[in-house]
């Protein structure tokens, strides 16, 4: 159940980043973008929570779980450790995400080449 | 000659219904799938990881974005994940791993450039945007909810 539920919203998430990418000309980086800051927005509203018991990894693989973590983080931050939280919540959260993807994507540079296009 | 004397929204009508929309459709019929199929795998990794690990949802949730990180960046260098962007579209941009994606791939491309002008940077020629902005809008946000929990709460 779960497996279906997490295709068919993450199918829908990025078919909706299809039709604004064929709609509005946006670039890639700016879907990216859009995705994370939308993310922190659901997050902050208080729905991201209901929107995973819905979508499972259709919802937490997609950027908008990327965004929904940075914003989780920085309400668990504040809670535990006041406004200091503010600076440090954000980056605690993603840190797994965003090191693996600098270790990896780092590794890969070193060990392949550019492909001819 | 016979002369058709249109209004604009009919023009409009008529533009639509003569531009083939098949390739829209099609690309969004792959952005689905292989975006849902995307998302499915991260979900049996999860499960995978819970089966054999004692780990809690999140933690869990934290290895499964490092597995698909690795797995796109690996795909990235060999070659196979743009192949597979080019049929998937957004299908492979909004998960996770477009977003690793978007660090292998233009620091592969620049690594003629060196070790600290050209990997080093090219990393975050996208992701370095998307972390500013997931980053700031956390930042006001915590702002908000530190003023709302602190003083009216």
């Amino acid at each position: 159940m779960e497996y279906l539920s997490s295709f068919l919203f993450g199918g829908t998430l990025c078919l909706i980043g299809q039709i604004i990418i064929e709609k509005t000309k946006l670039t890639p980086a700016r879907i990216l973008v859009g995705y994370v800051v939308a993310g922190v927005l659901l997050s902050a509203i208080g729905v991201y929570d209901k929107i995973l018991e819905i979508g499972a990894s259709g919802a937490s693989v997609p950027l908008t779980g990327f965004g929904h973590i940075l914003a989780k983080a920085t309400r668990e931050a504040i809670d535990k450790d006041g406004p200091l939280g503010i600076f440090t919540g954000s980056l605690m959260g993603a840190a797994g995400g965003i090191e693996s993807a600098v270790i990896f994507s780092w590794l890969a540079a070193l060990l392949f080449r550019a492909k001819k296009k | 000659m016979q002369v058709i004397f249109l209004r604009s929204e009919d023009y409009a009508k008529l533009v639509e219904q003569k531009t083939p929309n098949s390739p829209m459709l099609k690309d969004c019929f792959f952005a689905f799938v292989i975006g849902g199929a995307i998302c499915c795998l991260g979900q049996g990794i999860k499960d995978l990881i819970l089966l054999f690990f004692e780990l809690d949802e999140e933690t869990a949730g934290t290895w499964t974005t490092i597995c698909l990180v690795f797995l796109s960046a690996l795909f990235t260098g060999i070659g196979w994940y743009d192949k597979l962007a080019k049929i998937g579209g957004a299908g492979t941009l909004v998960p996770v791993t477009g977003f690793a994606n978007a660090m292998a791939s233009p620091a592969i491309e620049f690594k003629k450039e060196g070790l600290v002008l050209g990997i080093g940077p090219k990393l975050f020629t996208v992701a370095g945007s998307v972390i500013v902005y997931g980053t700031v809008a956390a930042f006001f946000y915590g702002i908000i909810y530190y003023v709302v929990t602190t003083f009216f709460l």
